[in-house]
């Protein structure tokens, strides 16, 4: 125990930590709001082109499905140090949290266009057909009654989405990308401070749990049920 | 002039799997709907009704033949030209397909958005639909909060809220349990009255045909097999499943084992008296057979009333010599058969 607390540099570290807690938030909601986004975009892509969907159109929805089974097994940790060039390119470093952010973003953008997918499918078909009955048009369909009617799963869905995202910002740390789990990594896993690491742990946690109550919240408020 | 014309309508789809064979739901019907009327389509389920009726407002293109809406060809019209005639047809269905992400108020007002109608207006004539349909005070509600007869009523409101000439009820009531199908046949009476909405009910419910409907065709294997006014229909029922489902609400005709359990007690003629002439009383037939000197008694049937019009089937067993049998028959004012041996 007396080797744990005079050990630790933890109160020394103390600008450091909060910084890179900054980081993760940072990076995890930019990654959130912009693959969130994308990744909204690619899914309704993904749902409308199928058969029987609003869109029904069978070379775009095979060309997606590839994208998107080509890019969603790469491992993160592999992905993020493939995607250098490319970040290099767009956000103009291949290193740092813009990097890390710009890699997080598109791994987040695979993943949640799945997510989206999984969630439009359980909207009752017949609630379409409904809709089209009424002669609203397709876009009319999918932006006010398809997209409203899996709010409620799809808020739950980006829950889960920010969860995975946080782990990533983690691995981001092999482009120097900075955040609470790179630093935990440095400072704690290295320098064997269980302290630090604990420490670092116990803020992402935090920020986990804190997302994940916020995020039932607002399902249950959305499908109030 | 009809305000929908079915002419040769075909509908296929295609099989499961590559290779299957294609599956024709709609096989050459012709249909007239008038002006006015409640016109029900019956049959089992996979006789092809709802796929039917889903050509109407063009939900599915059409294989082949000709589908006409108020004069309009649907089957050559473009996608906006569809929506434009979507927006004056109104559609309800089984499962009612309410939005659950919207209140009551907000369903309502999804149709008049739709259809370009401004938000004042939108707000006068939502409150008059919810009043017309009993549920004023429910517009804020939300559609989890509803029961059953309660959703119907917020679908049928919805489907009337442009005011359409022609209402599309896919077996609107066939979820509901019997008390709330008759109050909602009633509210779809009442639009069709009131309103002069010509409605196409979809059903396999011959009492939901019986209550509201003017005419009636019954559907087999994607054909219609029988149409006709709804007494016609019941009184004197032609093919063997139009037999079956007036069977479901008027038992006057003996099935085989009762014909059989009679052959067994009465081993005289036995011949069935269809009454649904009005002007003619059961009394001046059965006076008839008297003054024939043939006895009778009766061994089965009913008498049925419907919208206003009583008809029955009456099956007798005749006692007397066959010439005055005949002679009894052939004077009898109303139709007869006899119940093969």
């Amino acid at each position: 125990m007396r080797a744990l607390t005079s050990d630790t540099r933890l109160f020394d570290l103390q600008p450091e930590f909060w910084s890179a807690a900054g980081e993760t938030v940072v990076m995890a909601s930019t990654a959130l709001l912009l693959g969130g986004a994308l990744g909204l975009a690619l899914g309704l892509g993904l749902h409308l082109t199928r058969k029987g969907g609003l869109f029904a159109n069978r070379p775009v929805s095979v060309v997606l499905n590839v994208l998107v089974n080509f890019f969603r097994p790469i491992p993160f940790i592999i992905f993020i140090a493939a995607l250098q060039p490319l970040a290099r390119h767009v956000v103009g470093t291949g290193i740092g949290i813009r990097a890390a952010t710009f890699g997080i973003t598109i791994a987040a953008l695979f993943g949640i266009s799945r997510i989206v997918e999984q969630n439009l499918v359980t909207v009752n078909p017949g609630i379409i057909e409904a809709a089209r009955a009424m002669g609203a048009s397709r876009t009319r369909i999918t932006l006010t009654v398809l997209v409203p009617e899996a709010l409620g799963p799809l808020v739950l869905g980006y829950t889960f989405a920010f969860v995975a995202i946080v782990d990533m910002t983690a691995i981001a740390g092999v482009i120097a990308g900075g955040g609470l789990g790179s630093f935990a990594q440095r400072f704690g896993f290295r320098q064997f401070d269980q302290v630090v690491m604990w420490a670092a742990i116990l803020v992402l946690v935090a920020m986990v749990m804190l997302i994940q109550v916020g995020g039932n919240l607002l399902a249950r408020k959305v499908l109030r049920r | 002039m009809a305000l929908v014309e079915l002419h040769d309508v075909v509908k296929e789809f295609p099989g499961a799997r590559r290779g299957d064979p294609v599956h024709r739901a709609v096989d050459g019907v012709d249909l007239r709907v008038e002006q006015g009327e409640i016109f029900a389509i019956i049959g089992y389920s996979g006789a092809g009704k709802s796929t039917l009726v889903r050509l109407v407002n063009a939900l599915e293109p059409i294989t082949s033949g000709r589908v006409v809406v108020d004069g309009v060809d649907v089957t050559t019209l473009p996608e906006r030209g569809l929506r434009a005639l979507r927006q004056g047809i109104g559609m309800i269905f089984q499962q009612f397909n309410l939005m659950e992400s919207r209140t009551v108020w907000g369903n309502l007002a999804f149709p008049l958005t739709v259809a370009g109608v401004p938000k004042a207006e939108q707000q006068r004539r939502i409150s008059e639909l919810l009043h017309f349909v009993g549920l004023a005070d429910k517009a804020h509600a939300h559609v989890t909060e509803l029961s059953g007869g309660q959703k119907q009523r917020v679908g049928i409101a919805r489907a009337l809220a442009t005011n359409p000439r022609l209402l599309l009820a896919d077996e609107a009531t066939s979820a509901l349990d019997p008390e709330t199908t008759r109050d909602v046949l009633d509210l779809l009476a009442k639009v069709n009255r009131e309103l002069g909405t010509t409605i196409l009910l979809i059903t396999h419910e011959m009492d939901a045909v019986r209550r509201i409907a003017h005419r009636v065709a019954v559907m087999e294997q994607g054909r219609v097999v029988e149409t006709g006014p709804v007494l016609d229909v019941f009184a004197d029922p032609q093919h063997a499943v139009t037999r079956r489902f007036v069977g479901t609400v008027v038992d006057d005709l003996p099935p085989a084992d009762v014909v059989a359990a009679l052959r067994a007690t009465h081993p005289g003629r036995l011949v069935r008296l269809a009454f649904r002439d009005p002007s003619v009383r059961q009394s001046e037939a059965f006076a008839t057979l008297l003054r024939h000197d043939v006895s009778f008694e009766l061994v089965f049937g009913g008498i049925e009333e419907i919208q206003g019009n009583s008809f029955g089937n009456l099956t007798l067993a005749l006692d007397g010599d066959d010439a005055a049998i005949d002679a009894a028959l052939a004077e009898v004012a109303v139709p007869w058969t006899e119940v093969a041996r």
